[in-house]
């Protein structure tokens, strides 16, 4: 990328100056077309239909009249590659690169609407022509993602021209590190990352600890650190942040640096996100141009400057004392917590770890305050929340949303209820550390506090949703088999405790389980809560728990009446044609991998249960819904 | 410096390859990780002697190098193939049948998640969550993203890469 020379930034003055230069400059009534280049759009695609715009513009003479910008992750990846048209914000969703013509031709020539385009709103058939009206968005409150689908990440200018930095300059030159602290503690914001502990204590705790005393230099050293380790399988939002918006956790990070007095941060990303590495590393060093990050700061005498690191593709690197151990060039095991990060940290010095999103908060509460902040949200939890709701849900995407709001608002009004047509079953949060909720359970008040009651936890904010088809046995199975593999097997209790309630699981899953084995998995439990040394071990067997709390019913019956009443267990199920369904075209004999399907032509087929290894080949490609599971 | 210790296989040009990348970090002991990871982007994998280098260059005993590449998941100690598959096996693509699809290319390629075939045509891997879960079950494959996976569309893709290695070989 072509970095031009800019004029560095030296106070309140030239960043005001440049912003509104910026804006100046931009016509708000030109037409822009912005097409979101998130994980989710690229691999519909988007980039093809990015170069189809611009050609089509060129060849109607109109390059320099409409803009095509390409942004970061506007959150509706189900109906991805997604672009909206400015200054009007028609949505047009699902768009190919053969699209580009009419929707030029039509749209931006001749403002009419492209109908097939459009979204439509399942539950009444309207089509739907305004992002704002779609009901996906309507029902957000987008404060952390409010600019992904507006800005290009690549773009200083773009965030400076929409107010960014702004709460950089303010602390600066009008507040002290105090007061940094201060409103952060009041604005009662709790860490994003899992945890859910106060970051203004924390910062607090960094402050005061004395640091080492050895360096000399009468100075204690500090450092802040963004995790951007997303691990949690199932959520994304991180990922899209770093991605979209890179500039809202730099400032966030500078800011905290300023109120603790650290001088050098590092950024940790996850290695299986490449984009967010890329578009975090043009972040940097379109900061450092414009004087924002590194020595003297918008012409201030506070340093600080920030450095990559990429992830190993270990999940317990996302724990803060694995990370760091990691950062060092370590092994990333995790450490007893009974001296803090905070105390000794990083190379044993004072550390504040947060999260992208915690990171991404804090220019925010600085700017609008922190009594506004405390205005959004519970008791307990300010603020909004980014969950990934993914699974078997209709609207599958990003959704931020005030902490407190209901399971049922997010899964249904946003959401769009469950694919399929199928009957919602459970709601999983918080990773392979949350736990299950039920039916029952859709209208808890989505916050810390109350998600740690029912047994499960916020986590960072996936939110997976089952249908019928889930078998929750399995989805216990599925967590302890991934915590199995990335436990570091430096404790006993995690590396033994995780790996024996697989093993009774898998006995249960394969309809060898026994009465006894529910006990025997409720002591397991007790046993990894209990004497884990870090949260990974702690805080596994929750979703067996959880499983065991609201679905009982569920391993009674693998383990009593050897049945899989999702129709999942391989050892419990069986594949069959139904006679009356099937017309015989043949589909299904081609599939199987095995030659287990017979029958003669236009005549009803038969699955050979001897040779059938139940992969489903037959189930995926049968257009007339014959094959079922019993 | 003795560099004969790095005789891999005729592979010229690794040392200098392995030489930019410790130069690129400094020497630096602290950026171990990088320096694999980078070594890992030039060379595909990490090969014994490139540990056994690395180690003797930056003075870290070899098998502190080995119990790092060992520990971290993206190091690879043999030789990927040219084609690497990933299956996303995170929660969303689990409740959509993600484990038939990877089980569609284990009994296909005959490899078990993990393993390269023996003419270094297809490496299989999972993925604990790619992060696109709209688009689940998802596999990877060189990069490219493909979605809404069914074992049917599997078994097409790989048909296409098999055919686009065929023509490889006829041309060679």
């Amino acid at each position: 990328m072509l970095m031009e020379r800019v004029q560095r930034i030296h106070g309140p003055a030239d960043l005001k100056r440049l912003q509104e230069a910026l804006v100046q400059g931009r016509d708000p009534n030109k037409p822009c077309i912005t097409v979101c280049a998130g994980t989710g759009c690229l691999a519909h695609g988007c980039q093809h239909l990015v170069s189809a715009f611009r050609e089509e513009l060129t060849s109607h003479g109109l390059a320099a009249q409409v803009d095509v910008r390409t942004t970061g992750c506007h959150g509706f990846c189900e109906r991805g590659p997604v672009v909206v048209i400015h200054p009007q914000g028609i949505f047009y969703e699902r768009m190919q690169s053969q699209d580009a013509a009419e929707v030029v031709e039509r749209t931006v020539i001749n403002h009419e609407i492209v109908e097939r385009l459009l979204y439509t709103n399942p539950a009444t058939g309207e089509k739907i022509v305004y992002e704002r009206d779609v009901p996906f968005y309507k029902n957000q409150t987008r404060l952390i993602l409010a600019h992904n689908g507006l800005i290009d990440p690549t773009s200083i200018e773009d965030y400076i021209a929409v107010g960014g930095y702004s709460a950089l300059l303010k602390t600066l030159y009008t507040m002290q590190p105090e007061e940094v602290l201060e409103a952060v503690k009041r604005s009662g914001l709790r860490g994003r990352g899992g945890g859910g502990f106060p970051t203004g204590r924390k910062w607090e705790s960094c402050r005061q600890a004395p640091g080492d005393p050895s360096a000399g230099s009468g100075q204690a050293i500090r450092y802040v650190i963004c995790n951007a380790d997303e691990g949690d399988p199932g959520a994304y939002m991180d990922r899209s942040v770093m991605e979209g918006n890179p500039h809202s956790v730099l400032e966030g990070m500078i800011i905290g640096a300023f109120a603790l007095d650290s001088h050098e941060g590092y950024i940790y990303v996850r290695h299986e996100y490449p984009l967010a590495v890329e578009n975090t590393g043009i972040a940097i060093e379109r900061a450092r141009a414009y004087g924002l990050l590194g020595e003297n700061i918008a012409g201030t005498d506070f340093s600080f400057d920030v450095r990559i690191t990429r992830g190993g593709g270990a999940f317990v690197c996302g724990e803060s004392s694995a990370l760091m151990r990691s950062l060092e060039g370590d092994v990333g095991e995790p450490h007893p917590k009974y001296v803090h990060a905070t105390e000794k940290g990083l190379w044993d010095r004072p550390t504040v770890l947060n999260n992208v999103e915690t990171w991404a908060n804090v220019p925010l509460i600085i700017n609008r305050g922190w009594e506004w902040y405390t205005g959004i949200g519970t008791e307990g939890s300010k603020g909004s929340k980014i969950f990934s709701l993914v699974g078997r849900v209709n609207n599958t995407g990003l959704v931020e949303v005030p902490m407190g709001i209901t399971l049922r608002k997010v899964i249904y009004d946003i959401g769009g209820g469950i694919s399929g047509g199928k009957k919602f079953k459970a709601v999983q949060t918080g990773g392979p550390s949350g736990g299950c909720l039920p039916e029952g359970l859709l209208d808890l008040r989505v916050d810390f506090d109350e998600l740690t009651k029912v047994g499960s936890m916020m986590g960072s904010g996936g939110m997976i949703v089952m249908d019928e088809t889930t078998c929750m046995v399995d989805v216990a199975r599925y967590f302890l088999n991934f915590l199995r593999e990335e436990s570091c097997g430096k404790c006993v209790p995690c590396r033994e405790g995780i790996e024996r309630s697989l093993e009774i699981l898998n006995r249960i899953c394969s309809g060898e389980g026994t009465p006894e084995d529910i006990s025997l998995l409720e002591e397991l439990a007790d046993l990894l809560q209990g004497f884990s040394l870090c949260a990974l071990g702690q805080t596994a067997p929750n979703p067996v728990l959880s499983t065991l709390r609201y679905f009982r019913d569920e391993y009674e019956a693998h383990i009593l009446d050897k049945k899989c009443p999702a129709g999942v267990c391989r050892a419990l199920i069986e594949y069959y044609i139904d006679p009356q369904a099937c017309p015989g075209c043949g589909a299904c004999v081609r599939a199987c991998p095995q030659g287990a399907i017979s029958g003669e032509k236009k005549q009803p087929h038969t699955i050979n249960v001897e040779l059938c290894i139940k992969c489903g080949a037959c189930r995926d490609v049968c257009r007339f819904g014959a094959v079922f599971v019993r | 410096m003795e560099t004969g210790v790095l005789a891999l296989n005729g592979a010229e040009g690794v040392v200098e390859g392995i030489e930019k990348v410790l130069d690129r970090h400094q020497r630096d002991k602290t950026a171990i990780i990088a320096i694999l990871q980078d070594i890992q982007d030039e060379v595909n994998y990490l090969p014994e002697d490139a540990l056994r280098y690395v180690a003797q260059v930056l003075d870290i005993p070899l098998s502190k190098v080995c119990s790092l590449a060992t520990f971290y998941k993206a190091f690879s100690l043999q030789p990927r193939g040219r084609h690497v598959i990933h299956v996303c096996l995170g929660t969303a693509c689990h409740v959509r049948g993600a484990v038939r699809i990877l089980e569609t290319l284990e009994r296909d390629l005959g490899l078990r998640s993990g393993q390269t075939d023996e003419n270094l045509q297809f490496t299989l891997e999972t993925v604990n969550c790619l992060g696109a879960c709209a688009l689940g079950p998802v596999v990877v494959v060189d990069g490219e993203y493909h979605g809404q996976m069914s074992s049917a569309k599997t078994t097409r893709l790989l048909k296409k890469l098999r055919t686009g290695e065929e023509k490889l070989a006829a041309s060679q």
